[in-house]
């Protein structure tokens, strides 16, 4: 069975005055049905440029300079904007941060949410007015008739999110880029979208991308991880095997360094040291400088692989090398 | 014997009255009934903080949680209740007196971007209070801003730059050396590490802690992440609509929450435990949302999202009483019993 979306190599460069940003730096990845891909970095990683790269939606000094993007075996970047705009929002969509981004503050939410089933589909208002009330149904919005005649500004802002996921699913698109939406939200607010998102990606067979900063969120929420650093994914793995034995030391230092899993009051284990500037990236492995492993080794580009025959058959694969072969220990 | 807290607040409240613009006014003139807005951000608080104790404070936006910060620093007056600090009332104070209980508690913002002056280099954002409060002689800065810088493990090289000059991580520790500089016996954090990336937040965590132990600091550790809070602090408080709905022990909070509303938090954050089997792959979150303000439901405010709310939720508040030892939660359902 092939994926639902094959990236293949993808590079997203950004040309600015003080030099070429690599911003994502060779990424390959895929999504199969139904199933949820976590996308885990730091602020800076990339991995935000890698959602917009797949949709087309580098805006320049930025540019998609290599690579393959295969929705259903097809490649995106082969085509024009025209067929590209009629895939966006219909068998691929966006959500983002900010549901504002999405959503128009002087239109009504029937007005933008019809407008989206009709700009991929010929169909009666009626029937499409029928299609919203059960996507906003769907996502667990109250008294749906009543809130698609309000305006964005009438909502809440996890109401906001919500009809900005209503919006993505109303085609119900092959792939849903959801990147950090659910950041800016309180922890009851996120906890219901996250179940609900759960729930639609398994009924409807749409495979997610979940891009986040936070491990927590992805922890319970994923099939598949994938951990950016500095525009290049640096391991990758299913969520329990990653979580129980990270092989990366920067996938172990992010682990270790989240507060939940320390013992309370002992210091938490700290990555020293900041992300590296995009503009200039160490010569080799990029986390060299903040990685108790490093040697002279290091200074050469590590490949992402399996470490031995079990990690490839578990699809498991790192950037590193001297990954960690034991497991995580628990804190005592 | 028993000495009194550091600082205490009495039964602290704020409410913030939304001046009527011009359309209201003239509405009432001609005799329309428009409502005046209030807002109780904070309705009838009490908290005391002993010295070098770390209390968290947690809840959703909105609940809050700022305010109730901003009192305790004093930056905030309550409109009722009162402050007192090492058991004296800090307004009935005189100036001198009340300056120095002024600079006992600093303030640490979640953007420490939007808290440090654009304008000034370092040694000066954070040299200027202590020379002001005679707290170093002017020839002395240099020297004290060094150290303050180290201690917060800056070099003293950043003495000479600017704000814009430093990452998010370092901006922190330089709004932390700031706070330091007045000697401080209190931090009030308001989302101090909300901003950070995972791995520097750990470094600005540790740096917290450390402190704490150099210079015995207590803190008030406002956050709405439960891990965080659960890290740091001795004790929790739990708002919930201005009120304070449970306050516990860490480690009995987290064990056994009592408040319906702290079990449903609990329930809904997205955990990293190191087992599998504690790492949620279901969540079942609190329903609904927070609600307004401006016009919170009577009674029990959470009775609309309860699962267990009773028909006297909807009338009668419920008072925060003591359920165990050091263990308080305000819900109807432990007088049940009784």
């Amino acid at each position: 069975m092939s994926a639902t979306l094959q990236v293949e190599d993808l590079r997203t460069h950004f040309f600015t005055r003080e030099g070429v940003v690599k911003a994502v730096d060779g990424v390959s990845f895929e999504v199969g049905r139904g199933r949820i891909l976590g996308m885990v970095g730091e602020s800076g990683s990339g991995k935000s440029v890698i959602g917009h790269s797949i949709l087309g939606l580098v805006d320049p000094p930025g540019r998609v300079v290599d690579g393959r993007v295969l929705l259903n075996g097809r490649d995106l970047r082969a085509l024009g904007p025209e067929a590209l705009r009629a895939l966006r929002g219909d068998r691929i969509a966006m959500v983002f941060q900010d549901p504002m981004m999405t959503l128009n503050p002087v239109l009504r939410i029937d007005t933008q949410m019809i407008e989206a089933i009709r700009a991929h589909e010929r169909v009666d208002a009626d029937r499409a007015r029928e299609r919203c009330r059960e996507a906003l149904a769907r996502v667990g919005i109250p008294s749906p008739d009543e809130r698609l005649r309000a305006y964005p500004h009438q909502f809440s802002g996890g109401m906001r999110q919500r009809v900005a996921i209503a919006i993505a699913l109303l085609n119900r698109p092959d792939v849903i880029i959801a990147d950090e939406p659910t950041t800016a939200l309180d922890v009851t607010i996120q906890g219901q979208i996250l179940h609900e998102m759960q729930k639609l990606c398994r009924e409807s067979g749409t495979a997610l991308i979940w891009i986040t900063h936070d491990l927590a969120v992805v922890s319970g929420l994923a099939d598949e991880v994938c951990v950016v650093y500095a525009g290049k994914i640096v391991e990758r793995g299913e969520v329990e095997l990653l979580l129980d034995a990270p092989l990366h030391p920067y996938t172990r230092g992010l682990i270790e360094s989240v507060p939940d899993r320390g013992v309370r009051g002992r210091p938490l284990a700290q990555i020293p040291g900041t992300p590296p500037s995009p503009l200039s990236l160490p010569t080799g492995c990029a986390f060299r400088d903040r990685c108790p492993r490093a040697d002279a080794v290091c200074l050469s580009e590590p490949a992402l692989e399996a470490i031995d025959a079990a990690s490839e058959r578990e699809g498991r694969a790192v950037r590193c090398f001297h990954p960690y072969r034991e497991p995580l220990a628990a804190p005592a | 014997m028993n000495d009194p807290p550091l600082l205490e607040l009495q039964c602290v409240s704020k409410r913030f009255v939304k001046t009527p613009d011009a359309a209201e006014r003239i509405a009432r003139l001609l005799g329309a009934n428009a409502r005046e807005h209030i807002v109780h951000a904070v309705d009838g608080v009490d908290l005391a903080l002993a010295r070098g104790e770390v209390l968290g404070l947690a809840g959703e936006s909105g609940c809050g949680k700022s305010t109730l910060g901003r009192i305790a620093a004093g930056l905030l007056e309550p409109t009722r209740g009162t402050r007192r600090w090492r058991g004296r009332e800090v307004a009935a104070q005189a100036s001198a007196e009340r300056r120095r209980a002024r600079l006992a508690v600093q303030m640490i913002f979640q953007d420490p971007y939007a808290s440090l002056n654009p304008r000034l280099r370092v040694e000066d954002l954070v040299g200027e209070a202590p020379v002001v409060h005679g707290i170093v002689r002017r020839e002395e800065k240099r020297a004290y801003v060094a150290e303050l810088l180290d201690r917060v493990g800056l070099d003293a090289g950043a003495m000479r730059r600017f704000a814009h000059q430093f990452s998010g991580g370092q901006r922190s520790r330089v709004g932390i050396a700031r706070a330091l500089a007045v000697k401080p016996e209190l931090l009030v954090c308001d989302e101090a590490v909300a901003a950070l990336d995972v791995s520097i937040q750990a470094q600005v965590l540790n740096l917290f802690m450390s402190l704490r132990e150099q210079l015995g600091l207590g803190y008030l550790f406002i956050s709405h992440d439960l891990g965080v809070v659960r890290h740091v602090s001795d004790r929790v408080m739990i708002m919930y609509l201005g009120k304070i709905v449970e306050s516990a022990p860490t480690a009995e909070l987290y064990a056994s929450p009592n408040h319906p509303y702290t079990q449903g938090l609990l329930a809904g954050v997205p955990r990293l435990a190191h087992s599998a089997s504690k790492r949620r792959r279901a969540y079942a979150p609190v329903q609904g949302e927070i609600p307004s303000p401006l016009d919170p439901p009577p009674g029990c405010h959470y009775h609309p999202r309860c699962p267990q709310a009773m028909p006297r939720c909807r009338t009668e508040v419920p008072k925060l009483i003591e359920i165990a030892p050091l263990r308080y939660s305000a819900c109807h359902l432990n007088e049940a019993g009784s």
